[in-house]
């Protein structure tokens, strides 16, 4: 994506934003220019950059998690047949089970604290990223595996020049997809139990204040936060998957 | 060099593909090994590299009975075996870095084995320099398998496995890996394996070929084709009549 383009559609959303809210002229939807001003209030003298960090952390740590636990863990079942015989079955199972619905369990168990919202976001991403990464790994031919162990590789050499390079691919393409989801069940997890976080602050500042530029200020640092991720992960898969542009 | 011992080797419980086999190629010989599809040439190459285990008798190479791939061996394959991630300099370096990996510990790598990582001479020898940083999604397929070739030689190995190197090839590519491979055979003092499903081929490289049949092969058929391996020999009669033999005995079974 070329940064004019990206400029242009900013700017093109913003006057599509202008041009509702003259249409409408309800409270509910203000100018982006109230919502600018809002904003830098609140950022500067309010705390809105304290429920930023607090979102920041929780996405980034259970994304972090979720990588770290469901890459080797697909690997290993894309590279085992038996493994993928006792486990596939199982995942295949939970794997569309919405996750979210075990909010009220988690915070049972894990308390109202960061745990309990870092891991729903992390059994969201797991096993996105847990399927994602073992079909690469399972995908790759046969051919390839044997040529690499005739110039003497054995299992660890393998995993770290074949299967782990093969999968990085998958495991960007499956953190570039979680992030929309993470940020959205971020949303929901900040709805329960806390007073920190953009999920909280969108939430207090619109339906119990019905301060709705400050609403909108916490929905642009949001978007923020997914976009920023979003880009962060796009320019990790130009760096190190220089071979599939091309 | 190469020596199977009575081998007997099946997939599960079907046909045995090999029965009681027994062969031997001496070293510095270069073989062609040719059959139609499903006779077995694949599997007898996965034995000799030390991917598949006989189920029974013995494969033994350079006197040592063969367990587990050997360092002293290549394997060419006929496409996917390079790494689409990693450039040609990358790829030809390949079998090095496993090697520094593993470090010289005798099985992944031979005891002397000093860690490098120089494939430059390589990648010269086989006209790769100016392709190097090129990714194999790149490159022509007849760089791709130049490339393979530089990845086992930079390896120093004393036996070289061609399982249908060329076959994806168009001809004029193919005559000329052909020619560089019988050149390199010649230079690196190679014991040379090559399976191949083509007439032409086979008659033109081997100057021994073992014909494969139908499975349960248990019989090794070899044919002696002494003129073979120089420029000229494409365009002699022996080379016809190889071909013509070879043709009659293809189409008899």
């Amino acid at each position: 994506m070329k940064r004019r383009d990206l400029f242009l559609a900013t700017a093109t959303l913003l006057v599509l934003w202008q041009i509702f809210a003259w249409i409408v002229r309800l409270p509910i939807l203000p100018a982006p220019l109230v919502v600018a001003k809002t904003l830098v209030v609140e950022l500067v003298k309010g705390d809105l950059w304290r429920h930023f960090l607090a979102s920041l952390w929780r996405v980034v740590a259970s994304t972090a998690l979720s990588i770290g636990l469901a890459a080797p863990a697909g690997l290993a079942l894309g590279q085992s047949r038996k493994l993928s015989k006792v486990f596939l079955p199982v995942i295949y199972i939970l794997y569309p089970i919405p996750k979210v619905v075990f909010v009220p369990v988690l915070l049972l168990f894990f308390g109202i604290g960061d745990l309990s919202k870092i891991l729903v976001i992390f059994l969201v991403l797991f096993f996105q990223i847990l399927v994602l990464v073992r079909d690469q790994a399972a995908a790759l031919r046969p051919e390839l595996i044997l040529s690499v162990r005739s110039l003497g590789a054995g299992r660890r050499a393998l995993f770290r020049f074949v299967y782990l390079p093969a999968s990085l691919p998958a495991i960007l393409t499956a953190l570039r997809q979680s992030i929309g989801t993470a940020v959205a069940v971020l949303y929901v997890v900040e709805f329960f139990a806390t007073n920190l976080g953009l999920g909280y602050y969108i939430a207090f500042q619109g339906s119990t204040l019905l301060n709705y530029p400050a609403m909108y200020a916490g929905i642009v640092m949001m978007s923020l936060l997914g976009l920023s991720l979003y880009f962060l992960v796009d320019r990790l898969e130009k760096t190190l998957c220089r071979w599939q542009g091309q | 060099m190469i020596t199977l011992e009575s081998v007997t080797f099946r997939y599960g419980t079907g046909t045995p593909i090999f029965d009681h086999f027994s062969w031997t190629a001496a070293r510095g010989e270069v073989w062609a090994v040719l059959g139609p599809s499903g006779c077995g040439k694949s599997t007898l190459l996965h034995l000799l590299a030390g991917l598949l285990q006989p189920t029974g008798g013995r494969v033994i190479i350079d006197g040592q009975p063969l367990t587990r791939p050997r360092p002293y061996t290549g394997l060419i394959i006929q496409d996917y075996g390079l790494l689409p991630w990693a450039t040609v300099r990358e790829n030809a370096a390949l079998g090095l870095r496993i090697r520094n990996f593993y470090g010289p510990d005798g099985t992944h790598a031979p005891r002397d084995y000093r860690p490098t990582l120089e494939v430059t001479p390589w990648l010269e020898r086989l006209g790769l320099l100016e392709v190097a940083d090129h990714f194999p999604g790149q490159i022509s397929g007849g760089q791709r398998q130049r490339t393979a070739i530089a990845r086992t030689l930079a390896l120093h190995p004393d036996v070289l496995l061609m399982d249908e190197p060329f076959s994806s090839l168009d001809a004029p590519t193919r005559e000329s890996l052909q020619g560089l491979v019988l050149d390199l055979w010649r230079e690196q003092a190679l014991t040379l394996v090559m399976v191949t499903h083509a007439i032409e081929e086979a008659a033109f490289v081997g100057q021994k070929i073992l014909l494969l049949g139908q499975p349960p092969n248990r019989e090794a058929v070899v044919l002696d084709n002494p003129g073979a391996g120089s420029p000229s020999y494409r365009e002699s009669e022996p080379y016809q009549g190889m071909c013509r033999e070879l043709r009659a005995r293809l189409g008899g079974r």
